[in-house]
């Protein structure tokens, strides 16, 4: 490839054709601040804080959007530059409501770093926001929109777009009147919004933030009446660190547990033993789904099934593929099922009042917080989920308890519901549900071990965007002797516009799949709207090495082995897909319109 | 009133019966020849810029691309212009040939008229017009189909890129740039977008060659150019000059005998004081001419019955509205300098916050995405450092 040299700030560089003068300076070590950049979105060059002088040229050129050429010349901090860059600063803080100590993201808010480090004064301009109607959606479960703190460099609209293929947000409107908008800005929950969080996750100030719940779950900690049961979902325990001042990729799952019971709680679970459930009860239904098409040739049993962990994703095929839902695995997602367990089973169990039981968990998604409100959620006959959480949020509280996080002893999980494999810790990572139902459904039908170096299936990991793997059958048990021969087709899709391109092959024919997992968030659970900011693809990769070497690290591999399971049907449930299992563990899905 | 002695030029507008002659022998020429004449003759964009027109097309003819366009923008929306409208409604078929020997240099099939949504009612006279040019078009064998593309209302849509995204079914916001239209400009490809009156101009070089048109104008600004002549004059009007006449002797032509300043170039253009007019000549900015102003060509009069608050005020508003809203600059500095005029004015801030306005004027200047939000600080700054008085009183 042809080198392109330069100076930024008279320092020579070289550069590969195509990159851009932001790109360049970051190989000088140069910062150069940028607003509407963000590193897994396409350009947009709008916020215009990263422009730069380029010797020659009256005006300024914005970094992040010009390409470096042949003898150009930067200056990154010229007094040209600064004045341009302070106004700039002063413009955006002047239309965005900056009430900073009473806001959510006060000490993260990009552009409250920025107007601190330009020194962005009083005598400013004229304050916009008390000139215009500003509402501030708040009746979703999962996500906050408020206007008046939005400085539309469209992060949330590209995010969306592009990541996830959706447009809940776009722009309407044109010059004073321009904003990020819902469909008719309707309510958030009213429209084709998954919940997703990529936007929260990406936004630079606290114009969309998560629902936070932190002083409800205080409060059911300090209520004696109550009993606490937290569960953690795989993809907290890889992240948390990040959040509390470690480096990406830290497991910190024994420290996260005894953050939590210093937090308070009463017991301290694992989203991962009902992950373990989850493979066992999906997988025995895609076996059975395999045995009604090609046995029984029943027509009502649907094929490809697809995976249903990820609530993101439900929202989404119930907004754009509604007549895909027979294909949709009825079993509940891992957090649903856990606490449809933690009141029936758990409470019995511990001879608590499932009343008196307040259960939380602390999931790296934000569409997690819709999907406990969901009318269906409450197979126990109470609310099977009371509170969740972010990643972000649980850092909040234990910074907020004056836990020094990183000098904690690690802890065990408590027992019931507390122990898990390896195979459940990877649901974090995108592929992961496939190769934990690729361990436990294989060695179901023929006895024997998946055929994969170290159980580790190596070809539905990574961050290909549309990953796909076949198993052949082979040699099966006698019960299973219909599948001898098959060739067992999976697909594996993370970020919903990848999950478009495999559900558009399913519906027009092209893809013959038997079982396909589809995670909403780019990377699995561990690239979630929920996880703590910021997120990049280096990021996501350490958090899904780190995913992959607690699996490593397991004593436990395979889901089926999960000792505390198989209790659980001996005790309680009998058998996958059994009387109990239809009551608590399986759901159903709702059309929903597309807008 | 009649006047006297207008220095008028009759090149655009004259009625020309000859379209097919010239379209003819223009195709006979190297695609090389009608570039090097169009650079000769010193022809820049009409619209505004300026940028040189063969230039331009040199640049989309040497560009690779599956396919190419040629797009007349005729989205005039500059407050104050109201020329384009007349050479379509008068000349249409100059406006033709230029487009289809622009489309046989650069090697394009397809071109477009991006009309000015309010101009609806020219669609059913061209669209004859057109149907009659294709008629020629097949009759010298040229492949080269137009259609006309209705624009909604948006003045940004005038930016060509903008125009381009309006195009396509997106909103119209400008792009980044580079890449320029003639790399990738109309699903992004290669691209030649000329304002109407270039086009048409483009005729007058093919039919008398390019050193006659060149021997119009001064230095860094050849040929002749529309006039939309409006405010406080007795004869508004189109009219066609040469370039490089100073001020004093446009009021002269035109004025009520009380101007006191003249809007160059519309809202985006420069605010020339009475003061000025004898050093002021109307041009293309060059190292020769001197002070020259740019424009479009709307030219509005103020006498001094005006309020100069008021005509800022007005030009504020309209870029309040009209900003896409996209870069922080336009978006937010234009509310700005709107409510910090009417601020200053109402005595709720100091006359010296007129001062921290115009830094900000100028940091829109250098810093706009576009030339809405560069622009702006031309009329800002003009008015306000000429009339402060004004704005404070």
């Amino acid at each position: 490839m042809s080198k392109i040299n330069l100076t930024i700030d008279h320092i020579q560089v070289s550069v590969d054709k195509g990159a851009t003068i932001l790109e360049a300076a970051k190989k000088l070590n140069i910062k150069i601040p940028t607003l509407c950049y963000h590193e897994d979105l396409c350009v947009a060059g709008n916020c215009r804080v990263c422009v730069v002088e380029q010797m020659g040229s009256d005006r300024l050129v914005p970094s992040c959007a010009t390409p470096a050429s042949e003898g150009m010349e930067i200056l990154t901090n010229s007094l040209k530059v600064r004045n341009a860059r302070k106004s700039v600063i002063e413009l955006l803080v002047s239309e965005h409501r900056a009430e900073c100590t009473r806001c959510y993201k006060n000490g993260v808010c990009e552009l409250q770093h920025l107007s601190s480090e330009y020194l962005i004064g009083e005598d400013g301009l004229i304050d916009l926001v008390a000139l215009k109607n500003y509402t501030i959606d708040y009746f979703s479960p999962s996500i906050i929109k408020d206007d008046s703190k939005c400085i539309r460099c469209q992060r949330c609209v590209r995010s969306c777009d592009q990541l996830q293929n959706i447009g809940a947000l776009s722009v309407a409107y044109k010059g004073e009147k321009m904003k990020i908008a819902s469909f008719f800005e309707k309510p958030m929950y009213e429209v084709v919004c998954t919940n997703c969080g990529q936007c929260v996750n990406r936004c630079p100030t606290g114009a969309l933030i998560e629902r936070n719940y932190i002083d409800e779950v205080w409060s059911a900690i300090n209520n004696p009446q109550k009993h606490l049961v937290v569960q953690t979902a795989p993809a907290v325990r890889i992240a948390l660190g990040e959040a509390l001042g470690m480096e990406s990729g830290n497991i910190v799952t024994g420290r996260m547990v005894a953050a939590l019971r210093r937090l308070g709680f009463d017991s301290v679970l694992d989203t991962d033993f009902t992950a373990d459930l989850t493979i066992i009860e999906e997988g025995n239904e895609l076996l059975q789904r395999l045995k009604g098409a090609l046995v029984d040739k029943d027509p009502e049993v649907k094929l490809p099934m697809t995976t249903s962990c990820s609530p993101g994703w439900i929202k989404y095929i119930e907004h754009m593929y509604p007549q895909l839902l027979p294909n949709v695995s009825t079993a509940k997602s891992p957090q649903q099922m856990f606490g449809a367990l933690v009141k029936t089973y758990y409470a019995n169990k511990i001879k608590v009042d499932p009343e008196d039981i307040v259960s939380v968990s602390i999931m790296p998604c934000t569409a997690k917080k819709y999907e406990a409100n969901r009318p269906e959620m409450h197979s126990s006959g109470y609310k099977d989920v009371d509170l969740v959480l972010t990643t972000r949020e649980l850092a909040r509280m234990i910074e907020q308890a004056g836990i020094d996080f990183k000098a904690l002893e690690n802890e065990e999980f408590d027992s019931f519901m507390g122990v898990s494999s390896g195979a459940a810790v990877i649901f974090g990572a995108t592929g992961g549900v496939m190769e934990a139902a690729l361990r436990t459904a294989y060695e179901i039908v023929t006895g024997r071990e998946v055929p994969f170096d170290g159980l580790n299936i190596t070809p539905v990991r990574g961050m290909d965007e549309v990953k796909e793997a076949a198993i052949k059958i082979e040699n099966p048990l006698p019960e299973w002797s219909f599948l001898d021969g098959v060739e067992l087709k999976t697909c594996v899709a993370h970020g919903l516009a990848n999950a478009k391109k495999v559900m558009d092959s399913v519906v027009n024919g092209k893809a013959q799949y038997h079982f396909i997992e589809i995670m909403a968030c780019p990377g699995g659970c561990l690239g979630g709207g929920g996880q703590p900011i910021p997120t990049n693809m280096e990021i996501r990769k350490r958090r899904t090495e780190a995913i992959y070497r607690e699996d490593e690290g397991m004593p436990i591999r395979k889901s089926h082995e999960n000792p505390e399971v198989v209790k659980l049907y001996e005790e309680f449930l009998k058998k996958p897909l059994g009387h109990k299992s239809h009551e608590l563990l399986h759901t159903t899905y709702t059309p929903r319109n597309r807008y | 009133m009649a006047k006297k002695n207008l220095q008028r030029l009759d090149l655009i507008f004259k009625n020309e019966q000859d379209g097919e002659q010239i379209l003819t022998k223009t195709f006979k020429r190297s695609n090389q020849d009608i570039v090097n004449d169009l650079i000769i003759s010193g022809l820049k964009g009409r619209g505004g810029a300026g940028y040189p027109t063969g230039l331009k097309w040199k640049l989309a003819s040497e560009a690779e691309g599956d396919f190419k366009y040629v797009i007349c923008n005729a989205d005039e929306g500059e407050p104050g212009t109201f020329k384009d409208r007349e050479i379509l409604s008068q000349v249409p078929v100059k406006v033709l040939i230029g487009m289809a020997v622009c489309a046989k240099v650069i090697g394009a099939h397809e071109g477009y008229i991006y009309l000015r949504g309010e101009y609806k009612f020219l669609v059913e006279p061209l669209t004859e017009i057109i149907d009659d040019f294709h008629v020629l078009l097949n009759k010298i064998g040229f492949d080269f189909r137009v259609k006309i593309f209705l624009g909604s209302g948006a003045y940004i849509c005038g930016e060509e890129s903008a125009l381009f995204e309006s195009m396509e079914g997106h909103r119209g916001e400008p792009r980044n740039k580079p890449p320029f239209p003639t790399q990738a400009g109309y699903r992004k490809m290669p691209t030649v977008i000329n304002n109407v009156e270039t086009l048409a101009h483009t005729y007058s070089i093919f039919k008398y060659g390019p050193d006659k048109f060149k021997d119009l104008g001064v230095q860094d600004s050849r040929g002749s150019k529309v006039f939309s002549v409006s405010g406080d004059t007795p004869i508004p009007g189109i009219y066609e000059l040469e370039f490089g006449m100073s001020l004093q002797k446009f009021v002269e032509d035109f004025g009520d005998g009380d101007a006191k300043a003249v809007q160059v170039g519309g809202a985006s253009g420069f605010c020339v004081p009475r003061k000025k007019f004898e050093n002021t000549k109307i041009g293309y900015q060059g190292k020769l001419t001197g002070v020259s102003l740019p424009t479009g060509g709307s030219m509005m009069i103020f006498n001094s019955s005006r309020s100069m608050y008021n005509v800022l005020h007005n030009y504020l508003e309209f870029f309040v509205e009209e900003s896409c809203g996209q870069c922080t600059p336009c978006r937010v500095g234009t509310q700005q300098l709107l409510l910090g005029i009417e601020a200053v004015k109402k005595g709720e801030k100091s006359s010296e916050y007129l001062e921290k306005l115009l830094g900000l004027a100028e940091n829109m200047r250098v810093t706009a995405k576009c030339g809405l939000g560069q622009s702006v600080a031309n009329s800002f700054s003009s008015i306000v450092e000429n009339f402060k008085e004004e704005m404070i009183y």
